[in-house]
């Protein structure tokens, strides 16, 4: 599989995310110092494209983004949603290549 | 039995309502018709608060019956009734409108009617008592063509009927028939003391004055002649002379009555015809009367009890009068044989002429035991004396330590709350023990403010809110509950800690807090309070590239997402004033973009329905227009609401909608621990609902009224009067002062209600920090806030005019397209989001991609 390039790292605020769009897949890619992770942007909670908005920082070890309509923490590497183990979004491989930001779909 | 139970409360005042709830609570009300007759025009209301008539002149204020109690309890209520007369052998009660009402059981809870003295001249016109609202209306309406005025009676309530007078800006007089004030209470050192205190504020005292005669004056409406020869002129006369049982329906059906009035009643409330109870002030227990409210409620609750059968022998084994109040701002408490006359009983004083403090402790022979106090200028000892004289607790071996200042720093000798017996009553307004609170705390109530709400604690004269903290804390230490209060996992301190740390340290980043104060990368809940704390600090714009990604959904984007991922957008209408022009703009904007169109509760319009990428193209159209954002999205002041005051309406009396637009322009866009709102309205009809806001202000003929710390939504509070007929600029002065203390020193989304009622000493306390200066930094809160003032900018506008923020407003940084999953349907002529079901049956979508 091949990697896509969305955009630049500078594109994305630090610690922060971005929604891109790769063919008709919305994602969430979000920018943790110079690391790069890639969620579906769909919150399956509100049910709407938001979790590129939410906060992103930690719970203990875990790397998480808290979904901005409700507060639920879903994990940036793993994808699961850490209030619910029954739910998880779609985790997709991604990496900072020198400065751009790429995703395998 | 044939019928069901007919149960008639004669007498609707704070005791005839605290037997109606008792019964209510009990659960069996609806086995009874139930009726109350009162001679007042109103249902039952907070007498002991009287004077704080005053604060509002509206009798709803002290109205002490929930809404649709009568109605949800099928309780009938009869108001300005008076029963006249008693047949004991048909049961049944006349009243003066003719009316007959038959009983099974018959209630008297008439309370007591003030004495007034049998001196000649005594029923001339401008002479008044003290006891209801319509008293008060009469004095006020009084006073506005007077300029002197006289109690007579220096005892508690006439020093507070002596209050109300000074407030009302006459020269007032107090004439007390012994040798010093509250005799009842207090003793002669006490006494001299408290008096000094009082004339300090300017009302003169008279003691040793037997009034002789009152006729007309030379300068004013009256004069007073007293039997030393000495006299004294004054418009307005208030007879103060103590109280007598109303007992006159007990003497006309010949129960039993005390040698000097009252209802004789036995340990279960009942008088000498076991059909008929009688609580509260008319009852005559053991040869006495009581004269509190916190007696009368115990009657209460023993009297329902026993009507309702229950045999868990509830009685009335007499009541502790101890008091604690504060007259003209003087805190004075008596505790017990305040006098000493136990036999053997010694005493220590100590006086401190210089802070103007008087204490007094009276112990028994044996030095063990505590049996009275008398303390004048500062009562905090109160809670912990009043447990040692109830209980019985062995005294430390030098019980003068209790009463001396610990002027070295050493701890004071108060006593542990441990020592404390579960039954002691911590509360006894509200019959609230040591066990009821252990009970609250290790059901989860946590703070003061839970155990407040629970266990009704310290929600009436508020003189045991201090002990009540004690045995919380000692509770939730025993239960070894640490009471975490970090932020969260990623910050050791609370949220007014770091804030000091932010401001102290000159710390502007997020990255930098968490290098030297914190841990982990944070998260939802300390990045938001990091960007508002820094916000109030340094008040840089939030969507700088090191804030942008700590702000909470709605300020990232500075609108307001909605549940499909859409934003609302609300310009700023400074106190609910828009012009014709403006308000076709926003329409034509909403049009043109298809948006939904609400007016919101804060007087402004709401347009719901935008996605990401349309807010700058809709910012900049109002701007344009001279709108600005209205910080809908913020932990933030929200709106100033306003009434139109004296500009239009025919009762406003000053111009509340200028006010209310110079209110919301200084304090627009200071971010704070949660959302702020206030209100203005022009007169004391309120409509601006000025009261329900954490900052309401209301248009007096002097000034303004400034009330704090109130709010709507889920737990609804009424603001606290702050201060009264201040102009302007003294507003301005307190409202920055309160709202950066706020800032400062609330938690993380606590409401300025709760952090009031969460701060040692709550509204006295904000008083005098924000009133009095206690700690030093009311210049400094001034200028912080002006601070914040100098350096708004409308954050709108800013990002418009940037273009590296303008990226952050596209739905996908590597797309122009929208989201395609967001539509609509149409309802009522406007958008609203599908639902799921709507979506599947795919039929009237309107999409916005
Ligand atoms: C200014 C003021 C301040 C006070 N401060 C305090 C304080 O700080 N602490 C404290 O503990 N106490 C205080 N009190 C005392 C407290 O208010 C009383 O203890 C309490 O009101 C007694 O309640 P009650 O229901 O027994 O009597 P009341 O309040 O007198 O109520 C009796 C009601 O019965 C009605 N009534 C009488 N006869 C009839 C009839 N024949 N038919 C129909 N209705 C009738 C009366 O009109 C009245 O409404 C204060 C009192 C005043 C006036
Ligand atoms: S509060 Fe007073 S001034 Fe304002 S609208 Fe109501 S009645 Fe008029
Ligand atoms: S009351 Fe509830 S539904 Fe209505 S706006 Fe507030 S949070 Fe939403
Ligand atoms: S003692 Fe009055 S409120 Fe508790």
């Amino acid at each position: 599989m091949s990697w896509t390039t969305v955009c630049t790292l500078d594109d994305i605020l630090p610690n922060a995310g971005a929604a891109a769009l790769v063919g008709d897949t919305q994602l969430a890619v979000f920018r943790v110092d110079d690391r790069i992770f890639a969620l579906d942007n769909h919150c399956p909670f509100s049910r709407a494209n938001v979790l590129a908005r939410g906060i992103v920082g930690s719970v203990g070890e875990t790397l998480v983004v808290a979904s901005p309509l409700y507060k639920q923490h879903f994990s940036l590497e793993a994808g699961h949603c850490l209030e619910d183990d029954s739910i998880s979004v779609r985790r997709f491989p991604a990496r900072n290549e020198n400065g751009l930001v790429q995703v395998q779909l | 039995m044939s019928h069901i139970q007919r149960l008639l409360v004669v007498g609707n005042g704070p005791v005839g309502h605290q037997f109606l709830e008792s019964i209510v609570e009990s659960g069996c009300a609806t086995d009874y018709q139930i009726t109350v007759i009162g001679e007042e025009p109103r249902p039952a209301y907070d007498r002991v608060h009287l004077t704080a008539w005053f604060e509002t002149r509206q009798a709803g204020a002290l109205n002490m019956v929930a809404d649709g109690f009568y109605a949800t309890n099928n309780i009938d209520v009869r108001c300005g009734e008076k029963v006249v007369a008693i047949d004991r052998d048909a049961k049944t009660a006349t009243t003066d409108s003719g009316r007959r009402y038959d009983y099974d059981q018959l209630v008297l809870a008439t309370g007591s009617y003030p004495f007034v003295p049998p001196v000649p001249g005594h029923e001339r016109e401008n002479c008044f008592v003290y006891r209801t609202i319509e008293d008060l209306e009469a004095i006020t309406a009084a006073a506005k063509n007077a300029s002197v005025g006289a109690v007579v009676g220096g005892g508690l309530l006439g020093l507070e009927a002596a209050k109300a007078i000074k407030d009302l800006g006459l020269k007032t007089h107090v004439i007390e028939f012994a040798p010093r004030l509250m005799a009842v209470q207090v003793d002669d050192g006490g006494g001299a003391l408290l008096r000094r205190k009082i004339e300090d504020l300017g009302v003169e005292v008279h003691t040793q004055k037997n009034t002789q005669n009152i006729g007309d004056g030379e300068h004013c409406v009256h004069k007073l002649s007293f039997a030393d020869g000495a006299e004294l002129e004054t418009d307005i006369l208030v007879f103060s002379a103590g109280i007598r049982p109303q007992d006159a329906l007990a003497r006309q059906c010949e129960l039993e009555i005390g040698e000097r009035g009252g209802i004789a009643i036995n340990n279960y409330c009942q008088t000498s015809d076991p059909a008929i109870y009688a609580i509260g002030e008319c009852a005559l227990w053991n040869q006495r009367i009581f004269g509190l409210i916190a007696p009368g409620n115990e009657m209460a609750r023993v009297a329902a009890a026993h009507i309702l059968g229950n045999r868990d022998d509830k009685q009335f084994t007499g009541a502790d009068m101890s008091t604690k109040l504060k007259l003209m701002g003087v805190d004075v408490a008596s505790i017990g044989d305040a006098h000493g006359n136990t036999p053997g009983a010694k005493s220590y004083t100590f006086i401190d002429e210089q802070a103007e403090i008087y204490k007094k402790i009276v112990v028994s022979e044996s030095g063990k035991h505590l049996l009275g106090a008398v303390l004048v200028g500062d009562a905090d000892d109160y809670g912990n004396l009043l447990q040692f004289a109830l209980n019985g607790i062995a005294l430390p071996e030098h019980p003068e330590a209790m009463i001396l200042p610990n002027i070295d720093g050493s701890a004071s000798v108060g006593l542990g709350v441990d020592a404390l017996p579960d039954s002691a009553q911590i509360c006894s307004c509200n019959n609230v023990s040591k066990g009821d609170i252990c009970a609250a705390v290790q059901g989860g109530a946590l703070t003061v403010g839970d155990v407040k709400s629970c266990t009704k604690a310290a929600s009436t004269c508020g003189g045991c809110t201090a002990l009540v903290g004690q045995v919380v804390n000692a509770e939730l230490t025993k239960l070894g509950v640490e009471v975490n209060t970090d932020l969260c996992e990623h910050f050791p301190y609370t949220r007014q800690e770091l804030f000091h740390l932010v401001r102290v340290g000159g710390i502007k980043s997020f990255d930098e807090l968490l290098e030297k104060h914190g841990s982990g990368k944070g998260c939802a809940i300390c990045k938001p309070t990091a960007a508002s704390i820094f916000a109030s600090c340094w008040n840089e714009y939030i969507l700088e590239s090191q804030h942008a990604g700590l702000q909470d959904t709605n300020d990232r984007f500075l609108a307001n997402m909605q549940n499909n991922g859409t934003f609302s957008v609300v310009p700023r209408m400074a106190g609910g004033e828009v012009t014709p022009d403006g308000l076709i703009t926003v329409g034509s904007i909403a049009k043109k973009y298809k948006l939904y169109t609400k007016i919101t509760g804060g007087q402004r319009v709401d347009l719901f329905g935008a996605t990401l990428d349309q807010l700058p193209a809709i910012w900049k159209e109002l701007i344009d227009a001279g709108f600005e954002s209205g910080h809908a999205y913020g932990k933030s002041l929200r709106t100033v609401k306003s009434c139109v005051g004296s500009s239009w309406c025919r009762y406003g009396v000053q111009d509340s909608v200028g006010q209310a637009i110079d209110l919301e322009n200084r304090y627009k866009g200071l971010r704070s621990p949660h959302k702020i709102k206030m209100a203005v309205s022009g007169c004391t009809r309120e409509c601006a609902e000025a009261q329900s806001k954490d900052v309401g202000v209301i248009a007096t003929e002097k000034g303004w009224n400034l009330y704090v710390c109130g709010n709507g939504g889920m737990k609804p509070r009424h603001a606290d009067l702050f201060a009264s007929d201040i102009d302007t600029e003294t507003l301005v002065k307190y409202v920055d002062r309160l709202l950066m203390f706020y800032v400062r020193t609330a938690d993380r989304l606590q409401r300025t209600s709760v952090w009031m009622e969460n701060l040692e000493g709550g509204l006295d306390y904000l008083r005098q920090v924000i009133i009095d200066d206690s700690l030093g930094i009311c210049d400094e809160l001034e200028r912080d806030m002006q601070s914040v003032v100098d350096s708004y900018q409308c954050e709108w506008k800013t990002t418009i005019e940037d273009e590296q923020k303008l990226k952050q407003f596209r739905s996908f940084v590597n797309a122009d397209d929208g989201d395609k999953d967001i539509v609509f349907v149409e309802e009522r002529g406007q958008i609203r989001p599908a639902n799921e079901e709507e979506k599947q049956l795919n039929n009237n979508l309107i999409a916005v991609a």
